[in-house]
């Protein structure tokens, strides 16, 4: 690990389930070597991913593991951009408020936290992805 | 593989970590240090059981910037660096504390 590397702007683009596929958790498992390397890491959440970030999810009925409250780990790796598609749960009836709140703790502020959900619009995501160096889709 | 405790069998991988999270005990931890050679003090507990507490919260091992700083936060700036946490486990702070706290690899660490 170098200290002066390049930084490039990776964005993980999350559409699946969380369950059913692998797609959601290997996208987890990328996205947190990827922040130990000190690249510029940021997450959409977009289709039917929006559902990776329901609170009170249960898996003890299909046997898998509840990896959820893994994402609120994601403000200890400095992730402190994540990016939800509005139009994507607007779909599927739900709201902000029916996903994890996720925070990063800022340092220089006697580890203030603070928020690391942005709620965009699908023209406002496209965007963002466009200024990407990076855009891995799972 | 297994690794025999007082009479007690813990089921581990080729690398030497718990199968099982839940098979853990602190007898099993102090087994593993005294076969590396180097016993458990206090420092090292409290690493070791930060380790597990951060597992049960968010379900994985801390990749060792993230350690380094949560361990600065709780236990103070003086213990919140790589040169005492290399110090308390030389072969990697990530990887053999959590060996001995009884948790999987650290994700990210290669």
């Amino acid at each position: 690990m170098s200290e002066e590397g390049i930084v490039k702007k990776f964005m993980y683009v999350n559409r699946k389930c969380p369950y059913g596929t692998i797609y959601a958790l290997e996208s987890l498992e990328v996205v947190l070597i990827t922040a130990a390397f000190d690249q510029d890491v940021s997450l959409a959440f977009t289709d039917d991913g929006v559902y990776q970030l329901m609170k009170d999810q249960k898996t003890d009925g299909i046997g898998m593991k509840n990896f959820s409250s893994t994402y609120a780990a994601l403000g200890d790796y400095e992730i402190k951009k994540i990016f939800i598609d509005k139009e994507s749960l607007d779909e599927r009836g739900l709201s902000i408020s029916d996903l994890q709140e996720l925070v990063w703790e800022d340092e220089d502020e006697d580890y203030a936290e603070k928020s690391s959900i942005n709620l965009v619009s699908r023209a406002e995501l496209s965007k963002i992805m466009s200024q990407q160096d990076v855009v891995m889709s799972f | 593989m297994s690794l025999e405790v007082n009479g007690k069998s813990y089921e581990v991988d080729e690398e030497g970590y718990l199968a099982d999270l839940n098979t853990w005990d602190s007898d099993v931890a102090e087994a593993m240090a005294n076969a590396d050679g180097a016993p458990l003090d206090e420092n090292h507990w409290e690493v070791i059981n930060f380790l597990r507490e951060y597992y049960e919260e968010y379900q994985i091992a801390p990749a060792v910037r993230v350690l380094t700083k949560q361990i600065g936060k709780k236990l103070g700036k003086e213990k919140g660096n790589s040169k005492y946490l290399y110090e308390l486990f030389p072969y990697g702070p990530a990887k053999q504390a959590c060996k001995y706290a009884g948790l999987p690899k650290p994700t990210g660490c290669v």
